[in-house]
């Protein structure tokens, strides 16, 4: 057993050059891929990746936020920050998923929506809300998975779901560390202090009833095995898809709007 | 993400509601001098440019309802500590001292000439109108009301953002809220947003943004990212007008800006025209 990391560790792990993107796991997880452009309404945004493919036998819809793995990837995909035409790009495949029955599977991995002149005019914030509403009652099995980090709002947009798992080394939270500490204390060098205590840990997020499932990484992170970290990835989809689809959708509905209903903390 | 918008907000009018009435105030849009007297008695619109200031609840909810026709629902509830944030139990303790506040958010019943609504207000001063757990239950508790009661909904949105003190948690009320919006919506209930200064961050990215009708208010801040966010990843200026409600409006993301004393007929005529009218009381 290694020894138990601390927030900020993690954070190293997942922000080194290497750690594995969605680019790697698709591979080695799915058979069949076909990559689908657009959202049908402005442009294609390379920040958010969707398509069709296999799990096994099984036809999925897959929507991810892509990160570069070397800075000409990065500059491709704006360092994984989506504008809005990539919000709705997912959308419209989540519906198509819907109409042909097909499950959703997310996979998250952004510091957050980007923030631009061109993101707010085209409507930034209507868009990640209309996909945080419209996800809420998609009518089909939703799965999520954190792959590093899942900034803010621009995470969420593809985090309503029937379950989110978080890789073991992933973090989710409301800012990040940096923009936490410069809002609070008005210091961004105490980010490694913010992060301890942000609870932004796969663990956090079990406690927090946020997320239900920590997808073991192998030993130091998942850069040191991408065949053993996609077999984890294969194994839990393999398992938790056919469970929600089995189910009576109006049911998990229900299940999925109780999961963040319950989320709070007050006193009355 | 949200860095900025808490600086940039408290420059502006502090709209104080303990504050001397000689005092001298400066309009956050065109720099403009008013006695803070004169400013109250115009319901905190800047005689020079128009711009609608920041109005407490029971400011918002005397000038729109029917008097004496508010119900306040959930009125007691107020935040815990959900990931055991350093003095936000004892600030939360002050805030409500200092505003006779509960949280950022009250919500409730009421009449706009005659016609029955289901109402939330957000209040800039509490905590900069950041939603927290108490926000997203008060919010999502008033849709399922409003549903199950064939009620509309209005909700006047003044938020800096998601309750950073409050971590994921925060975060997560932007789902609960969103879905409870979704659920009202799908059983045909009518839902106006009326964005207030400022509607930004977390609140923009979820049900503000998800009425079947957007109003806004006069020159009043709209966004997503924090201007100076922006300014940082850009390394420029932006304009004046940047963000705000008529730039809004223009981009296709509000359907009509509304003046303050023109609100309350404007909300009662749309209520009608979802049917929505004054029921016969019992005699
Ligand atoms: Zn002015």
């Amino acid at each position: 057993m290694e020894e138990k990391k601390t927030a900020w560790e993690r954070l190293q792990i997942i922000h080194a050059k290497g750690r594995p993107t969605v680019n790697d796991y698709i591979p080695l997880v799915f058979t069949d891929f076909y990559e689908m452009h657009g959202d049908r309404l402005y442009g294609d945004d390379k920040a958010v990746l969707g398509g069709i493919a296999r799990l096994k036998n099984m036809p999925v819809t897959i929507i991810a936020q892509v990160k570069g793995r070397d800075i000409n990837e990065n500059k491709a995909c704006n360092f994984a920050m989506p504008h809005p035409e990539g919000y709705r790009k997912a959308l419209r495949l989540a519906r198509q998923a819907e109409k042909f029955h097909r499950p959703v599977i997310c996979f998250i991995d952004t510091p957050g929506a980007f923030c631009g002149v061109a993101a707010e005019e085209r409507g930034q914030g209507e868009a990640i809300a209309k996909n945080i509403a419209e996800f809420m009652t998609l009518r089909t099995p939703i799965i999520s998975i954190v792959l590093g980090e899942a900034g803010s709002g621009g995470a969420l947009a593809l985090g309503v779901c029937d379950e989110l798992a978080m890789l073991e080394n992933a973090q989710y939270s409301v800012l990040s560390p940096r923009g936490f500490a410069s809002i609070l204390w008005k210091d961004a060098s105490r980010e490694k202090e913010a992060s301890e205590i942000m609870m932004i840990t796969a663990e956090d997020m079990v406690r927090l009833g946020v997320a239900e499932t920590i997808i073991e990484e192998p030993l130091g992170g998942a850069h040191n095995d991408l065949d053993k970290i996609s077999e984890n990835i294969k194994e839990y989809l393999s398992y938790k898809i056919p469970e929600k689809c089995k189910k009576d959708i109006d049911v998990l509905l229900k299940e999925r709007y109780t999961k963040f209903r319950k989320i709070g903390e007050f006193i009355e | 993400m949200f860095e900025d918008f808490f600086k940039v907000v408290k420059q502006r009018f502090n709209d104080g509601i303990d504050e001397d009435e000689h005092k001298i105030v400066k309009c956050p849009r065109c720099q403009n001098n008013i006695f803070l007297e004169r400013y109250e008695e115009l319901h905190r619109v800047c005689p020079n440019c128009n711009y609608h200031g920041r109005l407490s609840v029971s400011e918002r909810i005397d000038i729109t309802v029917d008097k004496n026709s508010f119900r306040e629902l959930d009125a007691d509830m107020i935040s815990g500590n959900p990931i055991d944030f350093p003095l936000y139990t004892e600030k939360q303790q002050e805030l409500r001292e200092k505003t006779g506040l509960k949280d950022a958010v009250v919500t409730g019943t009421a009449e706009i000439k005659g016609s029955p609504t289901v109402i939330g207000v957000m209040d800039s001063r509490y905590m900069m109108g950041s939603m927290g757990s108490v926000a997203g239950e008060k919010i999502a508790r008033a849709f399922e009301y409003a549903t199950e009661n064939s009620l509309p909904v209005i909700m006047f949105t003044a938020s800096g953002g998601a309750r950073m003190q409050e971590g994921i948690v925060s975060l997560m009320q932007m789902a609960k809220t969103a879905g409870a919006v979704k659920f009202h919506s799908d059983n045909g209930g009518l839902y106006i947003t009326v964005m207030t200064d400022p509607t930004t961050g977390g609140v923009t990215a979820s049900f503000a943004s998800l009425g079947d009708i957007i109003i806004a208010e006069p020159k009043v801040l709209i966004g997503f990212a924090g201007r100076r966010v922006i300014e940082g990843t850009i390394k420029q200026k932006l304009p004046d007008d940047f963000q705000l409600a008529e730039f809004q409006h223009e981009k296709g993301f509000v359907d009509m800006i509304v003046e303050r004393r023109k609100m309350r007929s404007t909300l009662s005529h749309l209520l009608k025209l979802h049917g929505y009218y004054p029921q016969e009381k019992e005699v």
